[in-house]
């Protein structure tokens, strides 16, 4: 049986949770690998939680927001566009490999562009193979 | 007041008015050349010269400029004045024998050969007559002083400084307006960046937008009006009644309050230039679909009448759907009001002309009511439908027997040919598109757009006006293109939205809040300047901060960022979340 990663996606109720919402309205053939929770913006996702997925033992993370500027909290995708390039270098350290966290901007209307970014993204990881918890546990 | 007798007809008019006012007010003509009431009289013509009678003198003086006196007895038409204009007449009409204006006074006074030759004989119809309104109207109603007189005697003539291009024309046109013989003439050309952009739209400078505006009341469009250029003219005040004309009055910037906002910006049109192939903005009969619409208005600029740039009546007309819409390379979405309108457009030159009409079209969509009915009644009035987006507009000559001087290269693909149909007149049907401020707008409101620009719905079949972002509704062509009754029934939904929430007279406000719980609060203040809307307050007495919750709008930016997990977020705590994924996951 072929590897099919798990993903988590988190995606802000405005933006991506519509597109991904569009998405499925529009009838575009995506993956089924992402599986969503959504969160009022993506300034609230905790960099905690992407910590927490990879050891409940997700294959790969991605956080989509809308794009900068769009913001419907006026500023809060700027907030993760700072969290998220800092836990990348982080969790490199952690022996995770930096690509299986993305982070993506998706508006409203960019239904084909989710279905896009999902595609990608589960290829990747895909081809990356599973992610493995290494023998010390990644505590919180 | 004084009383004058002219060729024997008693008039009363005020002290110091011109002999010519008052002759105009008795009904008796003086022949004049160089008069015009918009400036001081120039007296040089000399042609409205009459004789004043004043007790035993009696002179010959100029009546344009010479004010009447208490008892004054004036002669318009003895012999001795009939001897002056004559030679006024024949002089003038020697040496500029084609001039309309000379022409035509020089027969009402019976002049057919003058008896001189000139030495400076001009045989243009537009001659210069040396009359000197366009340097008067320059000098004393424009205030830009630019034209002038060199040189004299035969000689004489009107120049600009150095006899070059002025910087100081302020290319009003008022010199080309008051030349009697059309010798200055407005050229439309690219000058210091003036170019009409869009030839159908008002010729003067102050102007009533449209028969429809409301208020309807003129409007100064300071970029072409004198008086702000130079200061001079005010030809609009001296002549308005009730004093209405206001130069001073500037935009102002009002601070209104409300509780609730309904965006209807409309739409923008789609620029046909970019389709080089259509030859829009390159040839002459090539309109734009609201070119056209103005063109046939019966307040538009021809009264309503379908004729070319040439005044001339086209022998046919083609009108080409979908410019812009459904082509991949612009628009992927239909203007769905392009195959109506289209119709209507065939209707009314049919209806004003015996033109030959051409429809091409991609696909019909005669959505609405009693719109099929219409399409139908246009096919039994003859207007021809080729079913192909035409390919391309070449300028083609006028052949024996061809019907007009533009080439419409299409493929019919109902018979699978290639056909080649010469019109006059093209009128596009141009794409709606999203204003070209839309992004402006709608980051202004934060509200999201759709793929093709348009501002994007709630939900696009259970609420359609109303948007993300509470108390913001949208209408119209802003959402997206549509017709006067989608448009109108749409508007009316939002107002009623509107309506019930001001009838309610309060809100109702998600419950997505965050909130400190304050034992576990450390006061480190990072939540606070993360806020993007102040919601966070710090209690220095508690050392605590604290979330006003009619500020917070929830996004739960400060709950994540909470060091110490004292912030949460109602509906997405951190417990929630983890959860849901502990869920996902396994």
């Amino acid at each position: 049986m072929s590897f099919e990663p798990k993903i988590v996606g988190f995606l802000c109720n405005w933006c991506s949770y519509s597109g991904a919402d569009l998405a499925g309205v529009s009838r575009i053939k995506s993956a089924p690998n992402v599986r969503i929770i959504r969160t009022m913006c993506s300034g609230r996702v905790d960099p905690a939680f992407i910590l927490k997925s990879f050891q409940l033992g997700a294959d790969g993370v991605v956080v989509m927001g809308c794009h900068l500027g769009d913001c419907h909290y006026q500023e809060g995708n700027y907030k993760t566009l700072r969290r998220i390039p800092f836990l990348k270098r982080l969790i490199r350290e952690f022996g995770i490999d930096p690509r299986r966290l993305r982070l993506e901007w998706v508006s409203a209307s960019e239904g084909d562009r989710f279905a896009e970014v999902v595609n990608e993204m589960t290829e990747e990881i895909r081809k990356i193979g599973p992610f493995i918890h290494s023998a010390t546990k990644i505590k919180k | 007041m004084v009383n004058v007798k002219i060729d024997g007809k008693e008039v009363q008019v005020p002290q110091d008015t011109s002999i010519l006012k008052a002759a105009e007010k008795a009904g008796i003509w003086i022949p004049t050349m160089c008069h015009n009431n918009l400036i001081e009289p120039y007296g040089v013509c000399r042609l409205c010269s009459v004789e004043v009678v004043r007790g035993k003198r009696s002179r010959v003086v100029t009546a344009c400029n010479y004010p009447v006196r208490e008892g004054i007895v004036v002669n318009t038409n003895s012999e001795k004045i009939k001897w002056i204009r004559k030679i006024i007449m024949e002089l003038m009409l020697s040496r500029w024998p084609n001039v309309k204006v000379v022409k035509d006074i020089a027969q009402q006074l019976g002049i057919e050969t003058p008896r001189f030759e000139s030495l400076e004989k001009d045989e243009a119809s537009d001659a210069c007559i040396l009359c000197g309104m366009c340097v008067n109207v320059c000098r004393d109603l424009v205030g830009a002083s630019i034209l002038g007189f060199v040189n004299r005697g035969i000689k004489r003539e009107v120049v600009l400084p150095f006899n070059e291009q002025s910087d100081k024309c302020i290319v009003c046109g008022a010199c080309a307006q008051v030349c009697p013989t059309g010798h200055i003439k407005m050229v439309i050309e690219d000058y210091k960046g003036k170019k009409p952009e869009f030839t159908l739209g008002p010729k003067t400078a102050i102007y009533v937008p449209s028969m429809q505006a409301v208020p309807r009341v003129p409007v100064i469009d300071t970029q072409s009006c004198i008086h702000f250029q130079t200061g001079g003219c005010e030809t609009c005040a001296k002549v308005c009644e009730p004093l209405a004309i206001n130069y001073k009055m500037e935009d102002e910037i009002v601070e209104v309050d409300v509780g609730q906002i309904l965006v209807v910006t409309g739409y923008g049109i789609f620029d046909a230039t970019q389709m080089a192939q259509y030859g829009y903005g390159r040839y002459d009969n090539v309109y734009s679909s609201l070119e056209f619409e103005m063109l046939v208005n019966s307040t538009g600029p021809t009264g309503g009448k379908v004729v070319m740039k040439n005044g001339e009546e086209p022998r046919a007309v083609g009108i080409i759907h979908c410019i812009g819409s459904r082509d991949t390379n612009y628009h992927p979405y239909c203007s769905r009001v392009c195959c109506m309108y289209a119709l209507k457009f065939a209707h009314l030159v049919h209806d004003r002309t015996d033109a030959a009409i051409y429809q091409f079209y991609i696909d019909m969509r005669a959505f609405g009511k009693g719109y099929e009915e219409f399409y139908s009644r246009l096919l039994d009035e003859g207007i021809t439908m080729i079913r192909g987006k035409a390919a391309e507009i070449v300028e083609a000559p006028r052949l024996n027997g061809s019907d007009g001087n533009l080439l419409i290269r299409c493929e019919d693909t109902l018979i699978g040919k290639f056909r080649e149909i010469p019109v006059d007149m093209v009128i596009l049907c141009n794409a709606m598109e999203p204003q070209r401020d839309s992004d402006t707008v709608r980051r202004l409101f934060s509200i999201s757009k759709s793929p093709d620009g348009f501002f994007l719905e709630r939900h696009p079949k259970l609420d359609p006006t109303a948007t993300t972002t509470e108390g913001v509704f949208i209408a119209g062509c802003a959402q997206g293109p549509k017709d006067i009754p989608d448009t109108v029934a749409q508007a009316s939904a939002a107002a009623a939205r509107i309506l019930s929430l001001i009838c309610k007279g309060e809100v109702e406000i998600d419950p997505v809040r965050a909130m400190v719980q304050d034992d576990y609060c450390s006061g480190c203040r990072i939540c606070n300047n993360l806020c993007p809307y102040g919601a966070i307050d710090f209690i220095v007495d508690k050392k605590l901060s604290h979330v006003n919750e009619a500020l917070c709008k929830g996004c739960g930016t400060c709950v994540a960022a909470c060091p110490s997990s004292a912030m949460t977020g109602h509906g997405f705590t951190d417990a929630q979340i983890l959860a849901e994924l502990e869920g996902l996951i396994s």
